[in-house]
């Protein structure tokens, strides 16, 4: 995973609460089997609304979601944040983040952001005033900055640190190998084997 | 417990006897995990990343696979009509052979909704750790289990170490004390427990249900209750097991036999919360004054009792669930003040891994039988898994429902999200006995009303939102 560190680009504003992960995308984009190329599908149904933020052009080449609380919530498809990815977004800023959204995002390098909903929508404001504006990022320092206006946003500090460092999990996780193995030994034998199948 | 130990909720004991190694430094927990369930969706990029890292699934013993997401309930000896479904469904077949995981295909009398599939096996078990690339997993915490949905990378990292790095959650208790009347359901309990505490409301805790209520439920309506915990945005939901969750393992294939099964209820039996301990947060419903529920909007939080109305976004103080509403309501094409029994439905759909178990077939075919299905009403019945269609089958609930005018299909997730056939048309309305009322999730412009299977099978006879006792006003 590549190392995040600072970035700008241009912000977008999601003024949305809510926005479940079937928005974000479509189940009927589910059934690819690869791992990329789902910019078309990221809010597939939304994008048919021709006011809707991502069919102006001066958000296009958006990098940084700027969105309304209870972001992510729902289905636990990582393909939301691999459409956000593929789209071009590197950040998204919302009051509230879904959990298992929050945990796909650190995976994919995707910055999942903490701000206040005033933070928010002071933030949208801006935008408004200036379609087209870049936000600068820097993750070292936890800032996101429109203009003269900076807040600094929450992200857990494990994640932090990984996306930092562009660390692989299963890697972080097989240095423990040995406690692994050492827990398997002591399994208590009435815990469910699914092999050899019975039933069948 | 100890005289001396620190008083445990249940989710703690669990989490606590999966503890592989403690993170320090704030980084994760790195707990054990007992049982992986895998489905065609969210399964075929992570086993690609272990092809690439040159990787093995670590316990093929610990993991099976079912096909459900994209599976057809009709003509189910063709091919796969739909090319982009099919290659999904091969690409199991091919990664499940390759690594040596068991698989129930389509066609295979053990294949149906993963999250049906577990525990009609016997492999979902009290104090176990369970996950699944699917968030509907919270359904195994019925059983007193740490039940967990997760993303594809976290499959990847399942598959690979048999571990997943989790950060400790907070603990909620939900306390539903009372006695639920007749025609009320734990599906109504759960709906109630989501607009109460709101969709976003459970973010970060682990739910426990509790009380009286909860106690006198069967194992499959506490299972309806668990799977929509995470509709109220948290991460798992469990219910203490008991005498109802040891006879409902026991003589399951995969229940333990002889001395383990003895050892396990041992164990099972200290799996309760202490007495004295302490839950982050407290919610309180009351079953004996509950009405069946039912959502007016597009997520689940967006519920009102039967009896009552749309309601006004303009009563709503919240600015964000005030435009949330607005929304809602033009989505829904819904004017507030509207009785919910006034809303008219095209299609009724029985299915889905929160209402798709034999009871819940039972349920309906009990308000349908001898019945005539409202003009113009759709309904599609479709059992969880093909073993609960074959038992339906021999209790000759199928019947029932033919005769009444509804569809019998096969397993699988079907309307519940529509990656197969099973969709609805744009503006079409249905009651749903699944667990998301999302815009677009039962098809493109499709709005979804989700209710009981006894709503269910009302609403069909009436074609309108109604409970059973509309009925008896009806004769």
């Amino acid at each position: 995973m590549e190392k995040i560190s600072t970035f700008s680009g241009v912000a977008v504003p999601l003024k949305r609460s809510n926005v479940d992960t079937d928005q974000i995308i479509p189940a009927s984009y589910l059934k690819r089997i690869t791992k990329t190329g789902f910019e078309d599908a990221l809010f597939a149904s939304w994008k048919a609304e021709p006011d809707f933020v991502l069919n102006q052009p001066v958000f296009q080449n958006g990098e940084v979601l700027i969105a309304g609380p209870d972001f992510g919530t729902g289905s636990s498809r990582e393909h939301a944040v691999w459409a956000l990815r593929d789209w071009g977004f590197k950040a998204v800023f919302s009051a509230k983040f879904a959990d298992i959204f929050t945990g796909n995002s650190g995976k994919q390098g995707l910055i999942t952001g903490v701000i206040t909903e005033d933070e928010t929508k002071k933030l949208w404001d801006l935008i408004d005033a200036n379609p087209g504006v870049s936000a600068s990022v820097d993750l070292p320092n936890q800032t996101l900055t429109i203009g003269d206006f900076s807040v600094s946003f929450q992200i857990d500090a494990y994640t932090k640190w990984r996306l930092m460092e562009g660390l692989d999990d299963i890697a972080l996780s097989l240095r423990d190998e040995g406690a692994i193995t050492s827990y398997e030994s002591s399994r208590e034998a009435w815990k469910p084997l699914t092999l050899p199948a019975k039933g069948i | 417990m100890s005289a001396n130990s620190t008083p445990l909720t249940l989710a703690e004991k669990v989490w606590n006897s999966h503890l592989v190694a403690k993170g320090e430094d704030g980084a994760p927990d790195l707990l054990y995990v007992d049982l992986h369930l895998v489905h065609e969706v969210t399964s075929p990029q992570a086993f690609d990343g272990l092809r690439l890292a040159g990787r093995k699934v670590r316990r093929p013993d610990l993991t099976i696979a079912t096909e459900d997401h994209n599976t057809p309930t009709v003509d189910i000896d063709k091919p796969i009509a739909d090319l982009t479904s099919r290659a999904q469904i091969e690409a199991l077949r091919k990664n499940a052979a390759e690594f040596g995981i068991r698989l129930h295909s389509l066609g295979d009398k053990n294949q149906g909704i993963v999250h049906v599939v577990g525990p009609q096996l016997g492999l979902t078990m009290p104090g176990i750790t369970v996950v699944c690339g699917d968030s509907h997993t919270s359904t195994h915490g019925a059983f007193g289990a740490l039940a967990m949905g997760i993303g594809t990378s976290e499959v990847e990292h399942v598959l690979a170490t048999q571990t997943l790095p989790l950060k400790p959650f907070k603990t909620m208790a939900i306390n539903v004390e009372g006695t639920l009347r007749p025609g009320v359901t734990s599906k109504d309990i759960i709906l109630a427990v989501i607009a109460k505490i709101s969709t976003g409301g459970g973010q970060g805790y682990v739910l426990e249900y509790r009380g009286s209520a909860i106690r006198s439920l069967s194992m499959e309506a506490r299972m309806t209750i668990c799977n929509m915990s995470i509709e109220a945005g948290a991460r798992a939901g469990l219910v203490a097991p008991d005498e109802t969750t040891f006879a409902y393992l026991k003589g399951r294939p995969h229940a333990p036999i002889g001395k383990d099964w003895d050892d396990a209820v041992s164990y099972w039996k200290t799996l309760p919360t202490d007495e004295g301990a302490k839950f982050d947060a407290e919610v309180f419903l009351d079953a004996d004054t509950l009405d069946p529920f039912v959502t007016w909007g597009t997520n689940p939080g967006q519920g009102v009792s039967l009896l009552d109305s749309v309601p006004d976004p303009e009563d709503i103080l919240d600015p964000n669930e005030k435009a949330a509403a607005l929304r809602a309501l033009e989505y829904m094409d819904l004017k507030p003040g509207t009785k919910m029994k006034d809303i008219r439905v095209d299609t009724v759909f029985l299915g889905s891994c929160t209402n798709s178990r034999i009871e819940d077939l039972r349920a309906a075919a009990a308000i349908i039988e001898g019945k005539k299905k409202a003009d113009g009403i759709r309904m599609m019945v479709v059992p969880g898994s093909q073993k609960v269609r074959i038992q339906a089958e021999e209790e000759g609930l199928d019947k029932i429902f033919k005769d009444f005018g509804a569809e019998w299909r096969f397993a699988g997730c079907s309307m519940c999200l529509g990656m197969n056939p099973d969709q609805l048309a744009a503006g079409e309305r249905a009651a749903s006995t699944s667990n998301r009322n999302f815009e677009g999730r039962q098809g493109k412009g499709a709005r979804t009303h989700l209710v009981s299977p006894l709503v269910a099978a009302a609403t069909a006879i009436r074609g309108t939102l109604s409970s059973p006792a509309d009925l008896e006003v009806m004769v």
